[in-house]
């Protein structure tokens, strides 16, 4: 008898445990899960501008979802998705069926993230992507809105912008060497890695920089994880190339740099090149990256808004670092899903949808509006363009990133010109005015 | 006389052929000094080691490491890898190696886990960021026009003083005796009194060894990653194939023919610059087609 009490007695305990464990709390925090490759630097963003944005509302008390404050609860996935997509699917199943959570934000690698969406799309969870730039991510919204209609990309542009605005940094680069080298003709060298991300913009580049008044001198495709591309840098200064539009996402981005700028190739490079972006950059390259430009989302010292240089301060203070444009996780939760949980007073999705694929609201890197297609269907991909969401011109100058575009930047003829605040002059590396002023 | 045009194409001829033997030289040291070591311990033991790039990886963080995190001068921290990989290396082969040496096929998956480890253990503690190492003679050389770096250079020379290190051992030791005739044949240098393990094992210090000279002499040049061994464990098993497994003069041949020939692509033809480990690949499939055993190795049937 004295021993079924006992053992009745710690059932009853177990029970009262759980009633008040964690997992019972869950009605009352929002689970958010941040899924990216956390060994990589592009992770680590996802995770700390999450972060940041989880603290920010958890210390003003929650989200108020109807009468009810609700914390949020982060969950980390690690996708792994740079080395294998299964890792990705098995990250993102776990999120979804152990972690129950009620949202995702992050990935990066376009076919971890269209494998990771149609999952995500199953489970009717709304997944904002923070790194993946294909336009088919956001098309396949249009083309079956029942299905995809959870989706809404928050970072970056997407790859026909991308490509847009590096055009405009080449035309903007070349007008430059033009004016001050007296160039009569600029001529251009492509080099594209081998991914699927460059297939177009390599297909497509030496048409439109013809079109631009350049002259191509070739197009070169080296390999991703390239270590040697002295090869590839010899041929180009024979081509007598003043300008190199380079594509780089990967290894090959460091590689290319460190070895142009120790050969001093007299051709100053543009594009986009990911390694670039990183505030490892310059050490990664031994310096010899200097006074490469690329696209970017964000620069110290340069403001596109208002939110711009709080963000800034608050991040690089919290992670001793400049983010990347994965650290839209902070924008994609702070001022995407807990103003609209709010508004919604639910957290049940299609309601959310209902009120997220109409709003406009900025964010640190511009405004952020949600497209149609030419058929007026939901795209749920950002708007590029003034006003809106343009992406950073920066360059590498003695150590530091620069802003160096928009500068005086006209969007079509008789536009206002932009200028953000901070950025500075584009610079000629010192051997290339010396080849070309002699 | 030519007329200027010709001229120009025939300057564009030497400037191209420059810079391919340069490449080449480059790639195919590289190649050389991972494949040889390779085919030491496996022409010595038969032993596959195909954790053999991944111990070259792990000297390229050990120098990184000591570069940049306690600040010690390169070519010392190049010194410690080397001998610290080569430690590392013979503690694997001690516990992972010699316990399931005589079952090739463990061997094969044994040391494939070994490798996979050291790049889990290099991401958990580096990360997946991409290091680098600075180059130990900054600036370039330029001859007629081809701009070489210093580093390149000092890359090639001690690749190639290297490998001649390694055939000076071979030949003109007593140890090199050694591990030749157990390549001969392990049962006779058995029976002849030598210490077949002890050889063994000493060669897989040496091939360790050699795995941490590639990894010093091509730090300054590569990005410094957690998978930064597999494109070369790639290209140096094509080396001992194409070259005759087992085989030190087929791989060291094998070696530049491959880098030479990766050279050839990027030039010959730019936009599939990508394919030049492909084309590498291609070659050794086509050597073996016509000889099944590589370039210098013993017939299969022979050898049986």
């Amino acid at each position: 008898m004295k021993k079924t009490s006992f053992l009745l007695s710690i059932l009853l305990a177990a029970f009262l445990l759980m009633a008040v464990s964690p997992a019972a709390w869950g009605a009352k925090v929002i689970k958010i899960g941040v899924i990216g490759p956390m060994n990589f630097v592009q992770g680590r963003g996802h995770w700390a501008g999450a972060t940041m944005a989880a603290e920010e509302i958890n210390a003003r008390g929650g989200l108020w979802v109807g009468k009810k404050q609700m914390k949020v609860e982060l969950v980390q996935a690690d996708s792994n998705e740079f080395l294998s997509v299964t890792d990705a699917t098995n990250a993102m199943e776990l999120l979804l069926t152990r972690n129950k959570v009620d949202f995702i934000v992050g990935g990066f690698r376009t076919e971890a993230v269209l494998a990771m969406q149609d999952m995500a799309m199953d489970y009717k969870k709304i997944f904002l992507g923070c790194g993946a730039a294909s336009d088919e991510i956001c098309t396949r919204v249009a083309e079956d809105y029942n299905t995809y209609k959870y989706w809404f990309r928050q970072t970056p542009i997407n790859s026909t912008n991308l490509g847009k605005t590096s055009f405009i940094h080449v035309g903007t680069v070349g007008a430059i060497m033009k004016k001050y080298l007296n160039i009569p003709k600029i001529k251009a060298a492509v080099v594209a890695e081998k991914a699927q991300w460059t297939e177009g913009i390599s297909k497509v580049s030496p048409a439109v920089l013809s079109k631009m008044g350049m002259e191509v001198v070739g197009v070169w495709r080296p390999s991703q994880v390239a270590t040697d591309v002295t090869a590839e840098l010899s041929a180009i200064q024979r081509s007598g190339a003043h300008i190199i539009f380079n594509w780089f996402s990967a290894s090959v981005g460091i590689t290319f740099a460190r070895q142009a700028g120790e050969l001093k190739i007299p051709a100053m490079r543009v594009g986009i090149n990911v390694e670039a972006q990183k505030d490892g950059f310059w050490v990664a390259t031994q310096g010899m990256g200097n006074y490469e430009m690329t696209l970017n989302t964000y620069a110290r010292g340069v403001e596109v808004n208002e939110l711009t240089a709080p963000f800034m301060n608050r991040y690089i203070e919290r992670f001793s670092e400049t983010p990347t444009y994965n650290a839209g996780t902070y924008d994609a939760i702070i001022y995407n899903l807990a103003p609209v949980i709010e508004e919604a007073e639910t957290l049940d999705a299609d309601k959310i949808v209902a009120i997220m694929e109409n709003r406009e609201f900025a964010v640190p890197s511009g405004k952020i509006a949600y497209t149609k297609d030419a058929q007026g269907r939901h795209l749920h991909d950002i708007k590029w363009g003034p006003g809106y969401q343009t992406a950073l011109g920066v360059q590498w100058q003695d150590g530091e990133l620069k802003g160096v575009w928009p500068n005086r930047w006209k969007a079509a003829e008789g536009a206002p010109e932009i200028t953000y605040k901070g950025i500075v002059p584009y610079k000629i590396a010192p051997w290339i005015i010396e080849k070309y002023k002699q | 006389m030519p007329s200027k045009e010709g001229r120009d194409v025939l300057i564009s001829y030497s400037y191209m052929i420059l810079d391919i033997i340069t490449s080449g030289l480059i790639n195919g040291s590289v190649y050389a000094l991972l494949a040889i070591g390779f085919s030491l311990i496996f022409g010595a033991a038969r032993i596959v080691n195909l954790a053999h790039t991944a111990f070259y990886m792990v000297a390229s963080y050990c120098i990184y490491y000591g570069t940049h995190k306690m600040g010690i001068h390169p070519v010392l921290a190049m010194l410690v890898a080397i001998i610290l990989i080569t430690l590392i290396g013979l503690v694997c082969y001690k516990v992972f190696i010699n316990p399931i040496r005589e079952h090739e096929a463990a061997v094969l998956i044994a040391t494939i886990a070994l490798a996979m480890a050291m790049q889990e253990i290099m991401l958990l503690i580096f990360t997946g960021d991409f290091r680098s190492v600075p180059s130990l003679v900054a600036g370039y050389l330029e001859i007629i026009g081809v701009k070489i770096a210093y580093q390149q250079l000092l890359t090639i020379c001690v690749a190639l003083l290297i490998l001649a290190g390694v055939w000076a051992l071979l030949k003109k030791t007593r140890l090199g005796l050694a591990i030749r005739s157990t390549a001969d044949d392990r049962e006779v240098a058995n029976l002849m009194g030598m210490n077949e393990s002890r050889v063994a094992m000493i060669t897989m210090g040496v091939s360790v060894g050699l795995a941490g000279f590639a990894g010093a002499v091509v730090v300054p040049l590569a990005v410094v990653n957690p998978h930064m061994w597999m494109h070369p464990l790639i290209m140096m098993l094509a080396v001992v194939v194409l070259g005759g497994l087992g085989s030190l003069k087929g791989s060291f041949i094998g070696a530049y023919i491959l880098g030479f020939a990766e050279s050839l692509v990027v030039f010959l033809i730019p936009l599939g610059a990508f394919l030049k480990g492909s084309v590498a690949l291609c070659i050794m499939i086509m050597v073996l087609v016509i000889r099944p055993e590589g370039l210098f190795g013993v017939a299969f049937e022979e050898e049986r």
